[in-house]
């Protein structure tokens, strides 16, 4: 895996417009000596403004019962998919980084069968720019990586400045992605973000903990991890709506990223379903009613659980 | 005719969705007991620029037709918001449609940018306690000041959103006697506290969107505030009353849908005699036939608002439309409620408030009466009844 994603990566080195991305040494030792994301020494146009990617993917809409495809025993995704409500909080913070730096834009990556741009659409409604959305057949099967291998792919094309996702899906929820992603580009990577400003080269970041929040510094490119709820969302405005109707998508499958069919889908992927089975109901509690000494009970059972 | 999937119908309907899933039935029900103007709701739509949909877009409006708010104030309907939202909103939609048509760009340059952006509140006057359903009795008065301008005297009632709104499209005589048609001026006023005495009336539902009565005594009205032609006013909101009847279809068939909704619902959940309530035919077959009444009344809805975007006569279909919704609306509502049993009656389970504004539809903003009145004369040529 670890070959796939330094070839991978080093096939699709683009220049990077920072100078202050972290170097590949300081990460794992089995990504040492690789190059970093670019050779080339970094364009620096425009120190202002901000180019921020957002994973965003598109599922299933939740408010219809999902059903698993018995051959394949993965979800059925024929239907129009929409954009999964984790990412809106990606594409929330992107949007008011972008307007914070007063300059910048924000560019789109997904990874979706058929080149479904539904979920894309409404984004691009809230205020991105552009996107990317990569469909090809040879990703059906696609497990975590091979998705984090997709989307570092479409991402390095943009060369932006910040790269968001959510910290995991609704459906997938493996919360694995988008640290897969900053190891294949080699940049670091900062979870559970609840709020990001960017100073100079460099993004402060509050990182949601069970007892309050961390405040980290890290250098940019960089990919965060953006916690649901942080920030509110912003409705689509009608003005919103259409405009999005004409913004650029770029449709790409693997071959224009430069990747191999055996590194994805089913082929790629390290994992492999075996069985689905229902989960099992749930066995019915136990009512207590209360003569007087319901609160004893309560503490006995609680006691007997070992919660006490 | 073209009946294929809209994308962009989807995408607004999906966007209005989306707001107004923000905005739940206990909102509602609160709005309404208490009497007050859902602010947050109508500034989360002005937000997002379904407030001026239908403006031209050269003064800042989404540029859209009669289709699209139609199609806007349905989803806000049948959201649950029903009458108490929809009503918010659908006075700038189609209340403004004389001043976009007959203005002059003074009037437009002024009020429609600020009508667009939703901060501009519109009132419609034109019902007076003895000029109802036969409009050519009005008798508010606009007399010359002698210095060009204006000055109006009289007394409308039901004039809805009076309270919040700065602004009034009214109808006044200017010239000729009660009974006539021609001599009805339009004014574009403003709702001065200092000349108008506005009060509420009590009603039985929509008390979000207070309908009052507003004394005008002596309020001055300089020139340019009038809405094309001295004496031509009647004739120019008949540009505002078709597209007014084919939002209005647009709601009640909202109101009917969400009835409905409520109705199915609690159909395939509540069992009694061991058996769920919507096994039953009586309780299923009438919610059948609303959903069939509710789909005609949207399609005739469609079909009179195709016709008036592009540019026919649609007052044939704009009125059946309001005529049909109207019916499927109040009788959605009311088989929501008998599905429902005594809980039906129940404020805690909504239907209660959908029946009380969906009765309003065959009371105003035309009475199914007039309706049946105007087809029988105008479309089917039988002698005039009124
Ligand atoms: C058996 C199997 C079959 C699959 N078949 C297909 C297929 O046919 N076509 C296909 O496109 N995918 C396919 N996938 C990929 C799958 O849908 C997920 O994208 C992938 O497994 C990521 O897992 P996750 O949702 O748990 O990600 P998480 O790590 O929980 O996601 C975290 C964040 O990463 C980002 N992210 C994750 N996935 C995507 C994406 N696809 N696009 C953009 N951003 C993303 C989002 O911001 C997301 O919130 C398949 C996966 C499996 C396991
Ligand atoms: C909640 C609410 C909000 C309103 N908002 C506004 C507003 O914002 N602005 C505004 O100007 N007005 C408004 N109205 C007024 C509404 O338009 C009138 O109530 C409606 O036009 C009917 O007039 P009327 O009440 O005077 O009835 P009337 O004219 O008194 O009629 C009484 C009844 O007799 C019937 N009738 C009369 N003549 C005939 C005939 N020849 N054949 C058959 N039947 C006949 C009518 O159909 C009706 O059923 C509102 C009304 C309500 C209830």
């Amino acid at each position: 895996m670890t070959d796939e994603a330094t070839e991978l990566t080093m096939n699709k080195t683009r220049k990077v417009p920072d100078a202050t991305r972290r170097s590949s040494d300081s990460k794992s030792g089995r990504y040492l000596g690789r190059p970093a994301w670019g050779e080339t020494q970094p364009e620096v146009a425009d120190s202002s403004a901000m180019k921020v990617v957002v994973c965003v993917k598109q599922i299933p809409d939740p408010a219809d019962p999902g059903a698993l495809d018995p051959e394949t025993k993965t979800l059925k995704r024929d239907s129009k998919l929409i954009l999964d409500e984790s990412d809106s909080y990606g594409v929330e913070m992107a949007l008011q980084l972008v307007d914070a730096a007063g300059d910048g834009e924000v560019h789109l990556v997904s990874m979706a069968p058929n080149n479904e741009v539904s979920g894309l659409r409404t984004a691009l409604a809230m205020g991105a720019a552009s996107a990317t959305i990569v469909s090809d057949d040879a990703l059906q099967g696609s497990d975590a990586l091979g998705t984090a291998k997709v989307l570092a792919a479409a991402i390095a094309r943009q060369e932006p400045d910040l790269i968001l996702a959510a910290t995991e899906s609704s459906d997938g929820y493996t919360g694995t992605v988008p640290e897969m992603v900053a190891a294949l580009m080699d940049l670091p990577s900062v979870t559970f973000a609840k709020s990001i400003a960017i100073d100079g080269g460099a993004a402060k970041i509050q990182r949601q903990t069970e007892a309050g929040y961390d405040e980290v510094e890290c250098p940019l490119p960089a990919v965060v991890s953006v916690t649901a709820g942080v920030v509110e969302p912003r409705y689509p405005s009608f003005k919103g709506i259409m405009a999005a109707k004409s913004k650029p998508v770029d449709e790409l499958t693997i071959g224009d990223l430069g990747i191999d069919a055996d590194q994805v889908g089913w082929a790629g992927a390290g994992q492999e379903i075996v069985a689905i089975e229902d989960a099992p109901a749930r066995e019915a509690g136990e009512i207590i009613e209360d003569d007087g000494d319901a609160h004893e009970r309560i503490v006995a059972f609680l006691d007997e659980l070992k919660v006490l | 005719m073209d009946f294929s999937p809209n994308p962009d119908h989807e995408l607004i309907i999906e966007a209005v969705d989306a707001v107004c899933a923000q905005f739940d039935d206990p909102y509602w029900s609160a709005r309404d007991e208490n009497h007050e103007f859902p602010w947050e709701f109508y500034d989360a739509m002005a937000a997002g620029g379904w407030v001026g949909v239908a403006i031209p877009e050269q003064y800042g409006g989404g540029g859209q037709g009669i289709t699209e708010g139609a199609l806007v104030l349905n989803r806000v309907a049948a959201s649950g918001a029903a009458m108490n939202g929809s009503t918010a909103l659908h006075l700038t939609m189609f209340g403004l449609n004389p001043v976009v048509r007959f203005g002059n760009d003074r009037l437009k340059e002024t009020f429609l940018p600020r009508a667009a952006a939703g901060d501009l509140h519109v009132a419609f006057g034109v019902t007076e306690p003895d000029a109802g359903t036969d409009t050519s009795r009005i008798i508010t008065r606009a007399t010359e000041d002698g210095m060009g301008g204006w000055i109006i005297n009289g007394r409308k009632i039901w004039t809805s959103k009076a309270l919040e709104s700065e602004v009034c499209l009214l109808l006044a005589r200017t010239d000729g006697e009660p009974g006539e048609f021609n001599g009805l001026t339009l004014f574009l006023v403003d709702l001065d506290p200092e000349f108008c005495d506005i009060t509420a009336i009590p009603k039985v539902g929509r008390n979000a969107v207070a309908s009052c009565e507003v004394a005008y005594d002596d309020l001055p009205v300089e020139a340019w505030r009038m809405v094309g032609e001295r004496g031509r006013g009647f004739h120019h909101i008949l540009h505002g009353l078709n597209p007014e009847r084919i939002l209005l279809s647009g709601m009640a068939c909202g109101i009917g849908e969400v009835a409905l909704r409520r109705a199915t619902a609690y159909a395939n959940e509540r069992e009694v005699f061991g058996r769920l309530i919507g096994a039953n035919q009586a309780i299923s077959h009438p919610l059948a036939k609303a959903h069939m009444e509710l789909n005609a009344a949207k399609t005739m809805m469609m079909r009179a608002a195709w016709l008036y975007d592009n540019g026919h006569d649609c007052a044939e279909y704009a009125n059946t439309a309001k005529y049909l919704a109207a019916e499927a609306s109040f009788f959605a509502a009311d088989q929501a409620m008998q599905t429902h049993g005594g809980l039906g009656y129940a404020t805690e389970y909504h239907v209660e408030r959908y029946w009380r504004e969906a009765r309003l539809q065959r009371l105003a903003p035309v009475s199914q009466e007039m309706t049946l009145n105007f087809i029988a004369q105008k479309i089917m040529g039988m002698p005039r009844s009124y």
